[in-house]
Protein backbone atom coordinates (compact mmCIF):
# COMPACT_ATOMS: atom_id res chain seq x y z
CA UNK A 1 0.00 0.00 0.00
CA UNK A 2 1.20 3.27 -1.23
CA UNK A 3 1.67 5.79 1.50
CA UNK A 4 2.40 9.03 -0.29
CA UNK A 5 -1.38 9.99 -1.11
CA UNK A 6 -1.93 9.85 3.05
CA UNK A 7 1.37 11.56 3.81
CA UNK A 8 -0.01 14.33 1.02
CA UNK A 9 -3.84 14.19 2.62
CA UNK A 10 -2.45 14.99 6.22
CA UNK A 11 0.01 17.98 5.05
CA UNK A 12 -3.83 19.29 3.52
CA UNK A 13 -5.26 19.07 6.83
CA UNK A 14 -2.25 20.53 8.70
CA UNK A 15 -2.58 23.38 6.24
CA UNK A 16 -5.91 23.52 6.57
CA UNK A 17 -6.37 23.42 10.55
CA UNK A 18 -3.51 25.98 11.17
CA UNK A 19 -5.67 29.03 10.72
CA UNK A 20 -7.98 27.69 12.58
CA UNK A 21 -6.07 26.76 15.90
CA UNK A 22 -4.25 30.19 14.93
CA UNK A 23 -7.76 32.53 15.08
CA UNK A 24 -8.96 29.86 17.94
CA UNK A 25 -12.17 32.06 19.31
CA UNK A 26 -12.23 34.50 16.94
CA UNK A 27 -15.67 34.74 14.84
CA UNK A 28 -17.19 36.48 12.34
CA UNK A 29 -18.24 39.22 14.19
CA UNK A 30 -14.39 39.81 14.94
CA UNK A 31 -14.31 40.15 11.01
CA UNK A 32 -12.75 36.65 10.46
CA UNK A 33 -13.46 33.40 8.67
CA UNK A 34 -15.36 35.46 6.25
CA UNK A 35 -15.18 35.66 2.42
CA UNK A 36 -12.80 36.90 0.10
CA UNK A 37 -15.62 37.41 -2.83
CA UNK A 38 -17.47 39.39 -0.25
CA UNK A 39 -14.58 41.32 1.53
CA UNK A 40 -13.96 42.13 -2.22
CA UNK A 41 -17.10 43.42 -3.08
CA UNK A 42 -17.44 45.90 0.14
CA UNK A 43 -14.12 46.93 -0.99
CA UNK A 44 -15.84 48.05 -4.48
CA UNK A 45 -18.83 49.30 -2.29
CA UNK A 46 -16.39 51.85 -0.72
CA UNK A 47 -15.87 53.43 -3.76
CA UNK A 48 -19.00 54.76 -3.95
CA UNK A 49 -19.99 51.89 -6.75
CA UNK A 50 -23.55 50.31 -6.94
CA UNK A 51 -24.06 47.13 -8.36
CA UNK A 52 -26.36 47.54 -10.94
CA UNK A 53 -27.41 44.08 -11.10
CA UNK A 54 -28.81 41.59 -8.41
CA UNK A 55 -28.65 37.79 -8.81
CA UNK A 56 -32.09 36.35 -9.71
CA UNK A 57 -32.39 34.36 -6.96
CA UNK A 58 -30.28 33.76 -3.36
CA UNK A 59 -30.24 31.14 -1.45
CA UNK A 60 -32.69 32.29 1.23
CA UNK A 61 -30.76 31.45 4.10
CA UNK A 62 -27.36 29.70 5.32
CA UNK A 63 -28.84 26.66 5.75
CA UNK A 64 -30.22 26.34 2.40
CA UNK A 65 -26.76 27.63 1.43
CA UNK A 66 -25.04 24.72 2.26
CA UNK A 67 -27.45 22.57 1.18
CA UNK A 68 -26.56 23.55 -2.14
CA UNK A 69 -22.76 23.57 -1.49
CA UNK A 70 -23.36 20.16 0.12
CA UNK A 71 -24.84 19.10 -3.53
CA UNK A 72 -22.40 20.09 -5.64
CA UNK A 73 -19.41 18.40 -3.57
CA UNK A 74 -21.60 15.74 -3.79
CA UNK A 75 -22.49 15.35 -7.42
CA UNK A 76 -18.75 16.09 -7.95
CA UNK A 77 -17.58 13.11 -5.37
CA UNK A 78 -19.95 10.64 -6.49
CA UNK A 79 -18.36 11.31 -10.44
CA UNK A 80 -14.91 10.93 -9.26
CA UNK A 81 -15.38 7.66 -6.44
CA UNK A 82 -17.39 6.11 -9.55
CA UNK A 83 -14.99 6.14 -12.08
CA UNK A 84 -11.84 5.65 -10.19
CA UNK A 85 -13.86 2.39 -8.54
CA UNK A 86 -14.61 1.29 -12.07
CA UNK A 87 -11.14 1.29 -12.99
CA UNK A 88 -10.37 0.00 -9.93
CA UNK A 89 -11.99 -2.62 -10.60
CA UNK A 90 -11.06 -3.28 -13.94
CA UNK A 91 -7.28 -3.30 -12.64
CA UNK A 92 -7.61 -5.87 -10.41
CA UNK A 93 -9.16 -8.22 -12.84
CA UNK A 94 -6.54 -7.51 -15.46
CA UNK A 95 -3.91 -8.49 -12.67
CA UNK A 96 -6.02 -11.44 -11.46
CA UNK A 97 -5.74 -12.94 -15.42
CA UNK A 98 -2.04 -12.20 -15.80
CA UNK A 99 -1.42 -13.88 -12.64
CA UNK A 100 -3.26 -16.91 -13.76
CA UNK A 101 -1.94 -16.92 -17.19
CA UNK A 102 1.36 -16.71 -15.39
CA UNK A 103 0.58 -19.20 -12.72
CA UNK A 104 1.04 -17.49 -9.95
CA UNK A 105 -0.58 -16.83 -7.33
CA UNK A 106 -1.61 -13.75 -5.07
CA UNK B 1 -12.50 34.55 -7.19
CA UNK B 2 -15.74 35.18 -7.84
CA UNK B 3 -17.09 38.89 -8.77
CA UNK B 4 -20.24 39.12 -7.56
CA UNK B 5 -23.29 39.79 -9.44
CA UNK B 6 -23.26 43.38 -10.98
CA UNK B 7 -20.02 44.34 -8.91
CA UNK B 8 -18.33 45.15 -12.58
CA UNK B 9 -19.65 48.00 -15.28
CA UNK B 10 -21.09 46.72 -18.17
CA UNK B 11 -18.73 47.83 -20.22
CA UNK B 12 -16.21 46.01 -18.38
CA UNK B 13 -18.87 42.55 -18.46
CA UNK B 14 -19.15 42.82 -22.27
CA UNK B 15 -15.63 42.82 -22.76
CA UNK B 16 -15.06 39.84 -20.79
CA UNK B 17 -17.69 38.12 -22.18
CA UNK B 18 -16.03 38.45 -25.65
CA UNK B 19 -12.90 36.91 -24.73
CA UNK B 20 -14.58 34.47 -23.00
CA UNK B 21 -16.97 33.11 -25.66
CA UNK B 22 -14.64 32.29 -28.68
CA UNK B 23 -12.29 30.49 -26.01
CA UNK B 24 -15.33 28.28 -25.05
CA UNK B 25 -16.56 27.43 -28.26
CA UNK B 26 -13.10 26.27 -29.23
CA UNK B 27 -13.32 24.23 -26.20
CA UNK B 28 -16.52 22.58 -27.03
CA UNK B 29 -15.27 21.39 -30.37
CA UNK B 30 -11.85 20.36 -28.57
CA UNK B 31 -14.11 18.46 -26.38
CA UNK B 32 -15.86 16.99 -29.13
CA UNK B 33 -12.23 16.28 -31.05
CA UNK B 34 -11.15 14.41 -28.38
CA UNK B 35 -14.01 12.40 -27.15
CA UNK B 36 -14.22 11.27 -31.12
CA UNK B 37 -10.80 10.13 -31.30
CA UNK B 38 -10.79 8.31 -28.23
CA UNK B 39 -13.79 8.03 -26.36
CA UNK B 40 -12.38 5.62 -23.53
CA UNK B 41 -11.06 9.23 -22.43
CA UNK B 42 -14.62 10.29 -21.56
CA UNK B 43 -14.84 9.36 -17.67
CA UNK B 44 -11.63 11.41 -17.41
CA UNK B 45 -13.34 14.24 -18.98
CA UNK B 46 -16.08 13.62 -16.42
CA UNK B 47 -13.70 13.10 -13.47
CA UNK B 48 -11.85 16.60 -14.12
CA UNK B 49 -15.12 18.53 -14.42
CA UNK B 50 -16.33 16.65 -10.94
CA UNK B 51 -13.19 17.70 -9.40
CA UNK B 52 -13.47 21.16 -10.26
CA UNK B 53 -17.30 20.99 -8.81
CA UNK B 54 -15.67 19.39 -5.57
CA UNK B 55 -12.77 21.80 -5.14
CA UNK B 56 -14.69 24.84 -5.75
CA UNK B 57 -17.26 24.31 -3.39
CA UNK B 58 -14.75 23.80 -0.36
CA UNK B 59 -14.12 27.46 1.60
CA UNK B 60 -11.18 26.73 3.73
CA UNK B 61 -9.58 29.22 6.04
CA UNK B 62 -6.77 30.89 5.34
CA UNK B 63 -3.64 32.18 7.27
CA UNK B 64 -4.85 35.72 6.33
CA UNK B 65 -8.09 35.07 8.51
CA UNK B 66 -10.41 34.87 6.00
CA UNK B 67 -11.66 31.79 3.68
CA UNK B 68 -11.64 31.56 0.02
CA UNK B 69 -11.73 28.20 -1.98
CA UNK B 70 -9.95 25.85 -4.71
CA UNK B 71 -10.75 26.45 -8.17
CA UNK B 72 -9.61 22.74 -9.52
CA UNK B 73 -8.57 23.80 -13.24
CA UNK B 74 -5.38 22.21 -13.15
CA UNK B 75 -6.07 18.84 -13.40
CA UNK B 76 -8.74 19.13 -16.58
CA UNK B 77 -6.37 21.72 -17.90
CA UNK B 78 -3.15 19.43 -17.53
CA UNK B 79 -5.35 16.06 -19.05
CA UNK B 80 -7.43 17.94 -21.72
CA UNK B 81 -5.73 20.98 -22.28
CA UNK B 82 -6.43 24.57 -21.60
CA UNK B 83 -9.85 25.07 -23.77
CA UNK B 84 -11.04 22.16 -22.27
CA UNK B 85 -11.08 23.14 -18.93
CA UNK B 86 -12.52 26.34 -19.78
CA UNK B 87 -15.54 24.42 -20.58
CA UNK B 88 -15.77 22.86 -17.34
CA UNK B 89 -15.10 25.68 -15.11
CA UNK B 90 -18.04 27.64 -17.04
CA UNK B 91 -20.35 24.78 -16.29
CA UNK B 92 -19.22 25.30 -12.95
CA UNK B 93 -19.36 29.05 -12.88
CA UNK B 94 -22.85 28.92 -14.37
CA UNK B 95 -24.09 26.44 -11.14
CA UNK B 96 -22.98 28.79 -8.54
CA UNK B 97 -24.11 32.03 -10.38
CA UNK B 98 -27.25 30.50 -10.23
CA UNK B 99 -27.74 28.04 -7.41
CA UNK B 100 -25.80 30.01 -5.50
CA UNK B 101 -25.90 33.56 -6.11
CA UNK B 102 -21.67 33.08 -5.87
CA UNK B 103 -20.51 35.07 -8.45
CA UNK B 104 -23.31 35.87 -11.20
CA UNK B 105 -24.48 35.94 -14.96
CA UNK B 106 -23.10 39.73 -15.72
CA UNK B 107 -20.09 38.81 -14.47
CA UNK B 108 -19.89 35.26 -15.74
CA UNK B 109 -17.41 36.05 -18.39
CA UNK B 110 -14.98 37.87 -16.34
CA UNK B 111 -14.92 34.68 -14.16
CA UNK B 112 -14.64 32.37 -17.02
CA UNK B 113 -11.42 34.48 -17.98
CA UNK B 114 -9.70 34.10 -14.63
CA UNK B 115 -10.58 30.57 -13.53
CA UNK B 116 -11.43 29.41 -16.95
CA UNK B 117 -8.61 30.66 -18.97
CA UNK B 118 -5.93 32.30 -17.23
CA UNK B 119 -5.32 29.35 -14.87
CA UNK B 120 -6.16 26.30 -17.26
CA UNK B 121 -3.40 28.07 -19.33
CA UNK B 122 -1.00 29.07 -16.44
CA UNK B 123 -1.30 25.12 -15.28
CA UNK B 124 -0.69 23.96 -19.02
CA UNK B 125 1.87 25.91 -19.77
CA UNK B 126 3.67 25.10 -16.48
CA UNK B 127 2.93 21.61 -16.96
CA UNK B 128 4.34 21.23 -20.34
CA UNK B 129 7.32 23.31 -19.13
CA UNK B 130 8.29 20.92 -16.04
CA UNK B 131 7.96 18.12 -18.30
CA UNK B 132 10.34 19.63 -20.88
CA UNK B 133 13.53 20.18 -17.74
CA UNK B 134 12.86 16.63 -17.72
CA UNK B 135 11.52 16.81 -13.91
CA UNK B 136 8.68 14.65 -13.10
CA UNK B 137 4.81 14.21 -14.13
CA UNK B 138 4.04 14.72 -10.21
CA UNK B 139 6.19 17.59 -9.79
CA UNK B 140 4.57 18.96 -12.80
CA UNK B 141 1.18 18.58 -12.03
CA UNK B 142 2.12 20.12 -8.55
CA UNK B 143 3.06 23.57 -9.77
CA UNK B 144 0.48 23.40 -12.19
CA UNK B 145 -2.21 22.95 -10.18
CA UNK B 146 -1.17 25.68 -7.27
CA UNK B 147 -0.12 28.48 -10.26
CA UNK B 148 -3.44 27.45 -11.91
CA UNK B 149 -5.23 27.96 -8.85
CA UNK B 150 -2.54 31.21 -7.92
CA UNK B 151 -2.86 33.32 -11.06
CA UNK B 152 -6.78 32.79 -11.17
CA UNK B 153 -6.84 34.96 -7.89
CA UNK B 154 -4.52 37.69 -9.38
CA UNK B 155 -5.98 37.80 -12.46
CA UNK B 156 -9.73 38.55 -9.88
CA UNK B 157 -7.50 41.06 -8.53
CA UNK B 158 -6.22 42.47 -11.90
CA UNK B 159 -9.39 42.92 -13.11
CA UNK B 160 -11.25 44.67 -10.55
CA UNK B 161 -8.43 47.16 -10.12
CA UNK B 162 -9.15 47.58 -13.83
CA UNK B 163 -12.55 48.61 -13.34
CA UNK B 164 -11.86 50.35 -10.15
CA UNK B 165 -8.67 52.09 -10.69
CA UNK B 166 -9.49 53.94 -7.13
CA UNK B 167 -7.37 56.49 -6.30
CA UNK B 168 -5.03 54.38 -9.01
CA UNK B 169 -4.56 51.23 -10.70
CA UNK B 170 -1.54 50.56 -8.54
CA UNK B 171 -3.22 51.23 -5.39
CA UNK B 172 -5.99 49.36 -6.01
CA UNK B 173 -4.31 46.53 -7.34
CA UNK B 174 -2.12 45.95 -4.06
CA UNK B 175 -5.70 46.37 -2.35
CA UNK B 176 -7.52 43.36 -4.42
CA UNK B 177 -3.82 40.97 -4.24
CA UNK B 178 -4.32 41.37 0.05
CA UNK B 179 -7.93 40.48 -0.21
CA UNK B 180 -7.48 37.29 -3.06
CA UNK B 181 -3.80 36.55 -3.28
CA UNK B 182 -2.15 36.84 -0.22
CA UNK B 183 -5.15 34.52 0.91
CA UNK B 184 -5.19 32.00 -1.69
CA UNK B 185 -0.98 30.90 -0.91
CA UNK B 186 -2.32 28.30 1.33
CA UNK B 187 -5.34 27.09 -0.81
CA UNK B 188 -3.30 27.18 -3.85
CA UNK B 189 -0.84 24.53 -1.93
CA UNK B 190 -3.56 22.59 -0.68
CA UNK B 191 -5.60 22.97 -4.29
CA UNK B 192 -1.14 21.47 -5.63
CA UNK B 193 -1.39 18.50 -3.01
CA UNK B 194 -4.69 17.18 -3.38
CA UNK B 195 -4.56 16.92 -7.50
CA UNK B 196 -1.57 15.15 -7.19
CA UNK B 197 -3.38 12.31 -5.34
CA UNK B 198 -5.81 11.71 -7.96
CA UNK B 199 -3.59 12.49 -10.45
CA UNK B 200 -1.25 9.90 -9.44
CA UNK B 201 -4.38 7.52 -8.48
CA UNK B 202 -5.03 8.02 -12.14
CA UNK B 203 -1.33 7.32 -13.43
CA UNK B 204 -1.36 4.43 -11.51
CA UNK B 205 -4.90 2.70 -12.62
CA UNK B 206 -4.72 4.00 -16.06
CA UNK B 207 -1.13 5.69 -17.90
CA UNK B 208 -2.52 4.40 -21.36
CA UNK B 209 -5.23 7.06 -21.30
CA UNK B 210 -2.63 9.32 -20.20
CA UNK B 211 -0.30 8.46 -23.13
CA UNK B 212 -3.21 8.96 -25.17
CA UNK B 213 -4.01 12.09 -24.50
CA UNK B 214 0.06 13.08 -24.75
CA UNK B 215 -0.15 13.49 -20.42
CA UNK B 216 2.99 10.92 -20.15
CA UNK B 217 5.06 10.17 -22.85
CA UNK B 218 4.79 7.34 -24.75
CA UNK B 219 8.43 5.97 -24.31
CA UNK B 220 8.22 5.62 -20.75
CA UNK B 221 7.97 2.03 -20.23
CA UNK B 222 8.87 1.82 -16.20
CA UNK B 223 5.12 1.83 -15.16
CA UNK B 224 4.69 -1.97 -16.53
CA UNK B 225 8.00 -3.50 -14.81
CA UNK B 226 6.98 -1.41 -11.67
CA UNK B 227 3.40 -3.63 -11.80
CA UNK B 228 5.21 -6.83 -12.48
CA UNK B 229 7.40 -6.54 -9.43
CA UNK B 230 4.42 -5.24 -7.06
CA UNK B 231 2.44 -8.76 -7.57
CA UNK B 232 5.65 -10.58 -7.62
Amino acid sequence: MDKKPLVLLALVAIIVIIPLTLYNGLGEDEGFFGGADGAAGEAIEETGYEPWFNSFWEPPSGEIESLLFALQAAIGAIIIGYVLGYYKGQDSERNKEENKKNGKRM
Amino acid sequence: MHIMEGFLPWQWCLFWYLIAIPVVVYGITRIKKITDKNPETKPLLAVSGAFMFVLSSLKLPSVTGSCSHPTGNGLGAVLFGPAVASVLATIVLIFQAILLAHGGITTLGANIFSMGIVGPVAAWLVYKGIKKIGWGSSIGIFFAALLGDWLTYVTTATQLSLAFPIPTFGEAFIKFMVIFAYTQVPLAIVEGLLTVVIFEYIMQLRPDILRKLRVIGSEKAQDSPEKVSEVV
